[in-house]
């Protein structure tokens, strides 16, 4: 089948789709987008996280006819040409990225937090990325670098 | 495949009429982790995601009327006052990016003894509208979970919303699981005050073919219970015991069928001193703690 979305603020329109085909796979194999990983398909790991009309989801849990019409925000988006989204730039800065698979769908869902809580309590930063599974860091590096976003987003 | 889309409730009944075998589909949480791994390659799916009205609720009477497509996102952040035990579960399922498009439908579509959203819905009396070309049913609660991941559902029929009164007393829902996110309940627990009939309503979750009301553990607090006096500790105790006596947990995985009947008795004791503390106000002598920091 066609579907046709806005992603990153472009429409993009693939035929062929399988009708039970993901949004991940269809970003990932179809539109060239890799950004977001492809790992547990079940939603365990947080690391496809998208913007969904402006709502952090599992791209690989939404069916790609439910994206038709809709707007995707991938974390190829969230960067502003070569300058670096605040929350990538502490990501770098704070060392919170080891292999990287789990980076793309932290830095979607803490992007996210950071808009609706400027500044997070740490419980507030768990709570939030509670559904995105890292195996390299340990977490601490990730929770400096929302930290430290949230920081320098105050401090500007 | 063929991926049919209604965006009104007719369309969707006339797709489901026309295609029994459909399987629907609104947040995916469940229904896509099938496909991604293959489990089930139905031959139409049904998009729920736009029809239209179903991601609304409404107070309807003294109930209020829950559109099947309503977010556990939007359940903790629209109803968590009228909804207190349902919202506690809500907020127990998956993870932000799950709450953010699971639904309480979708729980009701899987039926599994474990979704995390029947616990509540039993302690509170919930009843489930469904309907199909036929007509419409009203199921409640209690008689809808029929066996594992099976319900009262006929083929042609579709999940509209789910009824619920907002809470006339305290409503507590505990859950065990390995961590505090991603995770199936090893069992589950909700407890609902219903201070006007003085009658408390229970729900279990994955310690039993389906998720079930402890009737006994009910019975025995319509008794016993002084409504109008601190928790007497021995009936706690008692009611979680009843509870735990009200499983028929099974050895998997997740646990043992004794560790659930244990963390069911405990379970069912803390929450309901807790709804009681809450019931009592700090004014209770027993209580000194509430409210005096």
């Amino acid at each position: 089948m066609r579907v046709s979305f806005t992603v990153n603020g472009s429409r993009e329109t693939v035929d062929g789709v399988w009708e039970g085909e993901s949004l991940l796979y269809v970003l990932r194999e179809r539109m060239g987008l890799p950004g977001s990983k492809n790992a547990c398909e079940q939603g365990e790991c947080g690391s496809c996280t998208v913007y969904l009309d402006g709502t952090p989801v599992c791209a690989c849990l939404v069916a790609a006819g439910q994206a038709e019409g809709r707007r995707v925000r991938t974390v190829e988006g969230l960067a502003e040409g070569d300058r670096l989204a605040p929350i990538q730039q502490a990501f770098v800065d704070a060392g919170a990225v080891q292999c990287g698979f789990c980076t793309p769908g932290l830095l979607v869902q803490a992007h996210d937090l950071l808009e609706h809580r400027p500044d997070p309590s740490d419980a507030e930063i768990r709570e939030a990325l509670a559904g995105n599974l890292c195996r390299c860091t340990g977490y601490e590096k990730i929770l400096d670098a929302v930290r430290l976003a949230a920081a320098r987003k105050a401090g500007t | 495949m063929e991926f049919l889309q209604p965006t009104t409730w007719d369309e969707a009944l006339a797709a489901k009429a026309e295609h029994p075998e459909a399987v629907p589909i609104q947040g995916g949480t469940d229904v896509m982790v099938e496909l991604n791994f293959d489990v089930r390659r139905p031959e139409h799916l049904l998009d729920l995601g736009r029809v239209a009205g179903l991601d609304r609720w409404e107070q309807n009477g003294d109930r209020l009327r829950i559109g099947a497509g309503v977010t556990y996102a939007r359940i903790i952040g629209e109803l968590g006052d009228r909804l207190p035990g349902l919202a506690q579960a809500a907020r127990t399922v998956g993870s932000p990016q799950i709450r953010n498009r699971g639904t309480v439908g979708g729980n009701l579509g899987a039926a599994s003894p474990a979704g995390d959203g029947h616990p509540p819905l039993l302690a509170a009396d919930a009843v489930v509208e469904v309907e199909s070309r036929r007509g419409i049913r009203m199921i409640a609660a209690t008689d809808f979970y029929q066996g594992v991941k099976r319900s009262a559902l006929e083929p042609d029929e579709l999940i509209r919303a789910f009824w619920l009164a907002p809470a006339t007393g305290p409503q507590y829902f505990s859950k065990i699981g390995t961590r505090n996110a991603m995770v199936i309940a090893v069992c589950s627990f909700a407890v609902a005050l219903h201070p006007g009939e003085r009658r408390v309503g229970t729900g279990i979750g994955s310690a039993a073919p389906t998720p079930i009301r402890a009737v006994a553990a009910e019975d025995f607090l319509a008794r016993e219970l002084d409504w109008d006096a601190p928790l007497d500790e021995a009936v706690a105790r008692e009611f979680g015991a009843l509870v735990g006596a009200a499983a028929t947990p099974i050895d998997d995985v997740r646990g043992t069928a004794a560790y659930r009947r244990h963390a069911l008795a405990v379970m069912a004791r803390r929450t309901l001193t807790w709804a009681w503390r809450d019931h009592r106000g700090p004014g209770d002598a027993e209580n000194p703690g509430r409210g005096a920091a």
